[in-house]
């Protein structure tokens, strides 16, 4: 089993990417990644998460300038081939002329690896991803599933000390993408490998990542803590895309923001003048009519399970979105009244 | 990828070059050849157009009887293929494609015995026989599959089932639909096929050498003719008038197909 | 038939629009071709007619003959097509398309100017025969031998598998060679365990064919033969010149066979895609 100290950690120095066509795709970037964490890369298509990874990987090269060190040896000129690292890819990528066993063994045998030691390995790895009686098969007899765990055996097998994932999990349904993740945390934590994860899933990212880079456009709109990221959002952006953002524009005075709904408390200190207040749908309870600050009316309500979601018009421009905890008895057009716990407030044109 | 040109870039590149002069040089040879005065000489000996007006004298009618089978050709392609590509791009099922390979057999097998089976069994009907239409007959069989392959792959891609469905569900009748939903749909492949058809029909040999008489001969045809009997700079000449109608049809069939490998089994 | 909530209405009008070309093709190929069929039985030797192929020592030369060229030039432009369709398909340069496009240009030649191409290239007044003349060697002509037919065939033959090799190259999905990267394969592994592998299915299908185009050419040997016998040849000159029809018409047939089955087995090996080359 592979120990922390074998884990690797990356740092990118004034990294971009421009393509032959002209198109920006990474503006110029520093990062730091350290030994044993999961770094996740979280962004809409387009905003340059797998160009950056495709960077640290080696597949591309950064522009002329740009720097890749892994445990501060400069990598930037080894083609993938001679930087160690394993890839496990979003169409897995396994060998069609090749049977699951001979797919995780292929960089054992490429790195010379005596037969005896491929098969204890492989082995090693067929039990750790619970695909034993899969050995022999063709890939074209595997689910998603399997072939996901095909893909991440092999990237594993070689002893990689950096792990990377392009999305490993988008192209499978929701149910298996989850019981999947659950699997690749569990096993990252096992591993101690550092990792880069890609994805454009925010509780994907949020749930597999220590930390978390945000990125729009080709730079890093925010790294932190998922926590971070959730509950203090650096920009607009980020606010808009983890999660679900309200936000109510408004005149704030005294630590209050005067709204059409009502006013909503934005804390003591908070200088005077327009704004907005964002606040997040599950940080939002139902209050009693005559002492609540914030009052609406319900345009519609969507009932999920484990929760329910109301729209609530009449408290801003548009339609407050409120999370609430299991079912919920009113019907559209009833009168709400509604405390907001937890509140950061922004001067308009600040972001 | 960044492109690194590798170590073997250049060995490659050379090879590929090499390649590339096999083919073309002896089309340049017959270009200069047939504006050439003298072969031997070569352009330094003077160029001229003494020999395409030769050709022309001698060839003129077949030429223009090789265009008038081609477009006959594709008329009869047209009002056969394009109905049939709807047919089996409509129902993909195994008779529809027993049908797609039996017409496909025309050129699977080589001309020479399909032009076999047309004389032994219609070969006696003297004024078939003896028409540019029996050498009709075997083009039409022979580019029938290209121009049918070519309209069902758009059709296919097309889903064509479901486009149909939209349309009858807004009340189209089946004519309805056929004119305004799958014809104009259908044109990228009938244009294609087209091209394909034409370009094959204008230099089909092994079936028109054994269909053709002389009094209906082909540009092919005239070909083998100006080769076997002809100095040299007269078959190239003539070349040089085939290529001129080839080469702009192979160019807008390469350009309005980017991508596509449009391969011909043409009969060689 | 998958039919839809379209109706009877809408099986008449299919049996019309497939009824024209399928019963134009029925009458003129398919009975011809029966009858021809028959027709071969009714020579002196009868139904033997047919094994005469293998037994009559004129046309086994012939048979083995083409069956040598074909399989040569099947090899040797698999070779060629091989090297030059994966190089073009995989580097971007400058020229690219004019090249692609002069390397495609003999795809619509009639055998007839493929064979005058091999004449003006090594025929009598032939380019490579005053080269060597020049050179002091003698004049080189092999335009009229089984030299000059093998560079025919391969004239015709490499823009064909070219194109095919281009199209499945293009096909390839770059993740797996990137994931082979990923796990430290060299150019040449990934070469080995991962293109190759990759493009056996369209290499496959392309030297079928190859070999069948080759098999049933008759063009490029009419105009260069002299000695030369190929089986289209030799079935020719059967019918024109001897009159013995029956034994023409049973070789076609066999041949006919062969070409359909080489085509048949390159179209199982690539799936759909050779189809759309005939």
């Amino acid at each position: 089993m592979t120990t922390n100290d074998q884990a690797l950690s990356v740092r990118l120095e004034g990294c971009a990417k421009t393509f032959a066509d002209g198109t920006k795709a990474l503006l110029p970037l520093d990062l730091t990644i350290g030994a044993g964490e999961t770094l996740a890369f979280l962004g809409p298509s387009g905003c340059g998460k797998t160009t950056l990874l495709r960077l640290i990987a080696g597949l591309d090269s950064p522009d002329p300038g740009g720097r890749v060190c892994f445990d501060e040896q400069d990598v930037t000129k080894d083609p993938i081939e001679r930087r160690k690292v394993g890839m496990v890819f979003q169409s897995y990528a396994l060998f069609p002329n090749m049977t699951v066993a001979e797919n995780i063994a292929y960089g054992l045998k490429v790195r010379g690896v005596p037969k005896d030691q491929q098969r204890t390995r492989v082995d090693e790895l067929l039990t750790m991803m619970r695909i034993i009686p899969l050995a022999d098969r063709a890939i074209d007899q595997l689910s998603g599933g399997q072939k996901q765990r095909v893909a991440l055996a092999r990237a594993i097998a070689p002893r990689p000390r950096l792990l990377l994932f392009d999305e490993p999990l988008t192209a499978l349904d929701a149910k298996l993408r989850e019981s999947l993740r659950l699997e690749i945390d569990t096993l990252l934590r096992q591993l101690g490998t550092t990792a880069v994860y890609v994805t454009h899933d925010q509780a994907e990212a949020m749930a597999l990542g220590d930390r978390v880079v945000v990125m729009n456009h080709g730079r890093i709109a925010q790294i932190g803590s998922p926590h971070e990221i959730y509950h203090a959002p650096a920009d607009r952006f980020v606010a808009d895309f983890v999660g679900l953002m309200n936000r109510v524009s408004g005149d704030r005075r005294d630590g209050w923001l005067h709204c059409p709904g009502g006013r909503i408390p934005t804390g003591a200190g908070t200088p005077d003048g327009p704004a907005d207040a964002l606040f997040r749908p599950e940080q939002v309870r139902l209050a009693d009519r005559a002492q609540a600050h914030v009052r609406g009316t319900l345009a519609a309500s969507f009932f999920l399970g484990d929760r329910t979601r109301v729209l609530v018009d009449g408290i801003g421009e548009r339609p407050v979105i409120v999370d609430l905890v299991g079912a919920v008895d009113l019907a559209i057009g009833d009168p709400i009244a509604l405390e907001i716990l937890s509140v950061t407030s922004t001067p308009v044109g600040a972001d | 990828m960044t492109p690194r040109r590798s170590a073997l870039f250049w060995p490659q590149m050379a090879f590929t070059i090499a390649v590339c002069s096999f083919l073309v040089l002896p089309v340049v040879l017959s270009m200069t050849a047939g504006l050439s005065v003298n072969w031997q000489r070569g352009p330094a000996g003077g160029l001229t157009f003494h020999w395409i007006a030769e050709v022309w004298a001698l060839y003129a009618e077949t030429v223009a009887r090789s265009l008038a089978i081609a477009l006959a050709c594709l008329a009869g392609d047209l009002l056969l293929g394009v109905p049939l590509a709807y047919v089996l791009a409509r129902h993909p099922c195994r008779r529809t494609r027993l049908i797609e390979e039996m017409i496909m057999l025309p050129v699977a097998v080589p001309g020479l015995a399909t032009a076999l089976a047309l004389i032994i069994l219609y070969g006696s009907l003297q004024g078939f026989r003896s028409s540019s239409l029996f050498i009709l007959v075997g083009h039409v069989l022979f580019t029938l599959p290209f121009m049918v392959r070519s309209v069902l792959a758009v059709l296919s891609a097309l889903d064509i089932q479901t486009l149909e469905e939209g349309a009858a569900s807004l009340g189209a009748g089946p004519l309805r639909r056929l004119a305004t939903v799958i014809l104009p749909n259908a044109r990228p492949g009938i244009l294609a096929g087209s091209l394909m058809v034409v370009t094959l029909s204008i230099g089909e040999f092994n079936m028109t050498w054994m269909l053709h008489t002389p009094l209906t001969q082909t540009l092919p045809v005239g070909l083998a003719d100006a080769y076997a009997s002809m100095r040299l700079e007269i078959a190239s000449a003539y070349t040089v008038v085939f290529l001129l109608m080839i080469v702009p049809l192979l160019i807008v069939m390469q350009l309005a197909a980017p991508g596509s490998s449009n391969q011909s089994k043409g009969k060689r | 038939m998958s039919g839809s909530v379209l109706g009877r209405d809408h099986r008449i009008l299919v049996v019309l629009l497939g009824a024209p070309a399928v019963t134009v093709f029925s009458a003129f190929w398919l009975l011809p071709m029966a009858r021809l069929a028959v027709f071969a039985g009714t020579g002196p030797s009868g139904w033997n007619a047919y094994l005469a192929v293998l037994t009559h020592p004129q046309y086994l030369e012939s048979l083995i003959s083409t069956v040598l060229l074909s399989v040569a030039v099947t090899a040797a432009t698999l070779g060629i097509g091989g090297v030059t369709g994966f190089f073009l398909s995989r580097n971007e340069f400058r020229g690219r398309s004019a090249l692609v496009g002069m390397l495609t240009l003999p795809l619509a030649f009639p055998g007839v100017v493929v064979g005058f191409m091999v004449i003006l290239l090594a025929g009598r007044q032939g380019l490579i025969g005053l080269l060597t003349q020049a050179l002091g060697a003698g004049k080189l002509v092999f335009a009229y031998s089984m030299g000059g037919l093998f560079l025919g065939y391969l004239y015709f033959s490499i823009p064909r598998v070219l194109l095919t090799v281009m199209a499945a190259a293009e096909k390839l999905d770059p993740a797996l060679e990137e994931a082979a990267r990923s796990l430290g394969a060299s150019p040449a592994r990934v070469l080995r365990d991962v293109l190759l592998p990759g493009l056996k299915p369209a290499l496959i299908g392309a030297g079928a064919l190859c070999f069948a185009t080759a098999m049933g050419a008759f063009g490029t040997a009419f105009t260069l033969a002299t000695r030369i016998s190929v089986l289209p040849m030799t079935i020719y000159t059967e019918f024109t010149l001897y009159a013995d029809m029956a034994s023409a018409a049973a070789m076609s047939i066999v041949l006919g066979a062969v070409t359909w089955a080489a085509l048949a087995l390159a179209r199982n090996a690539t799936g759909a895609s050779v189809a759309a080359a005939a």
